[in-house]
């Protein structure tokens, strides 16, 4: 799976890191940064956590 | 481009315009926007005119208008100077809109990143409980007023700190309810018209500058709390310029508390009433609320952030609530380019408008577009996840509401308190509740009372 970030939508709120520290990590002043965009299968439960609960639906996953 | 191409491509301009040299749709959108924004739509489609005074204002509306105006960053679609009601509201010096980098920082700054949730849902229950203690055994509550002092207390709190809530009461909300009220849509004439919501618009925010002086003068001669009990009042109170004087007085700072709690405050409090009124005027949804309230209560659940997230009934409630009734019913924006939408042109300086009121309800998105149905939430239907530019009551893309998260959570977390507590009844018949559209800030229409009853104890 590969991960899509919708620069326009996403506005820094910090779930996905809360859902897959290992896949996002959010800064201070609220900039994404994609640890592993394309993370191994163990991660798909919580990157799909991520994908569900962002707030502003700003990530995706494309399937290979 | 031939003078007849740009001709062509000016976008139509709705009917009830009235004299070149009158104020245009002004008084419409002052006593009826919704009906004005439907029959822009109707008679004009996606890209329509309506005029407010001197100014140009170009609706869109449907899914592929409103992803253009959400995309937009602010260098084409500016908010700033799209809100001249609110400038008297914040004072000089607070700015109405952050850039979309400023706003990122504000996520940070003001605590309604993720990891404060668990934190402030809890704040928000007790908030409740407080509420409630006012009145054990339930009876008679006004919905706009019960509701707006709730959430002068929550969002005061969770945005401010605890100890500044602790300075406030009802006083504060009625101060605030006038601050709110005075956004007549005659500012786009003028903000400062000698009109009585403009004059007790004035009068609040003197008498909240009071309110502040007072709390600033008690806390000066006292030693600071300790570092974990301090509030955002004490931390704005210790910045002093090289020689000693402090940066912010009491006006300044009284603004920027008003303007940290106005977007989240009628809002939220207009959709929790709305929640109930819906909920009360359809019973069966009602009931799977309530029994989804009462499972989680039955495993000893905290209403703390990972049960909030677990409500798909109650959360679908809400959703559907938000749509019918969203708090804003349009959104702002002057073009500082010009911009093609649909094979309009839009000139530099045009006022440029979204409606989530319109959007939310079109009946290409949303089968059955005006009925209350919490199921077009849930899987498979997802209809605000399939429809990201027309489900939009927090707006969408760069500018979306980014207290969307908290709000919802304390939409929530005040649910699952009341409706596990009490039971509620309308007090009038249920068509009778609507909203009052003649502010910018949309509220409920008063009277709107409704009875609390205390649900019999479960063992």
């Amino acid at each position: 799976m590969k991960i899509t970030v919708d620069r326009d939508l996403c506005q820094g709120h910090g779930v996905c890191e809360s859902e897959a520290p290992e896949v996002f990590s959010v800064s201070k002043d609220g900039v994404l940064t994609v640890l592993d965009e394309t993370p191994p299968e163990s991660q798909r439960a919580a990157v799909e956590l991520a994908v569900r609960y962002c707030p502003t639906h700003a990530l995706s996953i494309e399937e290979d | 481009m031939t003078t007849t191409d740009t001709e062509l491509r000016t976008p139509p301009r709705v009917s009830g315009e009235g004299d070149p040299s009158g104020t245009g749709h002004l008084e419409e959108l002052r006593r009826d926007p919704i009906g004005l924004m439907l029959r822009t739509r109707a008679e004009c489609g996606d890209v329509g005119t309506f005029r407010l005074a001197d100014r140009d204002v170009v609706l869109l509306t449907g899914p592929d208008a409103n992803e253009i105006f959400f995309r937009a960053p602010d260098e084409e679609l500016d908010q700033a100077e799209a809100y001249p009601f609110m400038t008297p509201i914040f004072g000089k010096g607070v700015v109405f809109d952050a850039s979309p980098e400023e706003r990122r920082k504000a996520l940070h700054n003001q605590a309604l990143r993720d990891k404060y949730m668990r934190g402030h849902a809890e704040t928000i229950a007790a908030e409740v409980e407080r509420m409630i203690a006012q009145q054990p055994d339930g009876g008679e509550i006004d919905l706009l007023d019960w509701f707006a002092e709730l959430t002068i207390y929550t969002s005061s709190a969770c945005l401010i700190g605890k100890r500044f809530r602790e300075e406030l009461d009802g006083r504060f909300a009625e101060l605030y309810h006038d601050l709110e009220r005075g956004t007549d849509a005659l500012a786009y004439v003028d903000p400062y018209a000698d009109i009585e919501s403009f004059r007790a618009r004035d009068r609040a925010r003197v008498g909240l500058v009071e309110l502040v002086q007072g709390i600033m003068d008690r806390r000066a001669p006292q030693p600071p709390p300790e570092r974990e009990d301090r509030d955002l009042l004490d931390v704005l109170m210790s910045l002093t310029g090289e020689d000693g004087t402090p940066t912010f007085d009491a006006d300044v700072i009284t603004g920027m508390f008003i303007s940290m709690m106005f977007a989240g405050h009628h809002t939220t409090s207009g959709t929790a009433a709305w929640t109930l009124i819906e909920l009360l005027r359809n019973p069966e949804a009602m009931a799977e609320v309530v029994e989804e309230l009462d499972a989680l209560a039955a495993e000893g659940m905290e209403v703390s952030y990972q049960a909030l997230r677990e409500m798909p009934k109650l959360e679908a409630a809400i959703k559907e609530a938000l749509r019918l009734h969203p708090p804003l019913i349009i959104l702002l924006r002057v073009a500082k380019v010009p911009l093609e939408v649909g094979g309009h042109t839009i000139p530099v300086g045009t006022m440029v408008a979204a409606s989530p009121y319109v959007s939310n309800r079109l009946p290409e998105a949303f089968p059955d577009h005006d009925a209350f149905d919490p199921s077009r939430y849930l899987a498979p239907r997802e209809e605000d996840v399939a429809n990201p530019w027309s489900w939009i009551p927090f707006g969408a893309g760069r500018h979306r509401c980014v207290g969307a998260a908290f709000a919802m959570m304390q939409l929530k977390a005040i649910f699952s308190v009341l409706l596990q507590r009490y039971r509620f009844e309308l007090a009038l018949s249920p068509d009778q509740y609507r909203n009052d559209h003649s502010k910018m800030v949309v509220q409920l229409a008063q009277p709107c009372p409704a009875r609390m009853l205390p649900r019999k104890q479960r063992l």
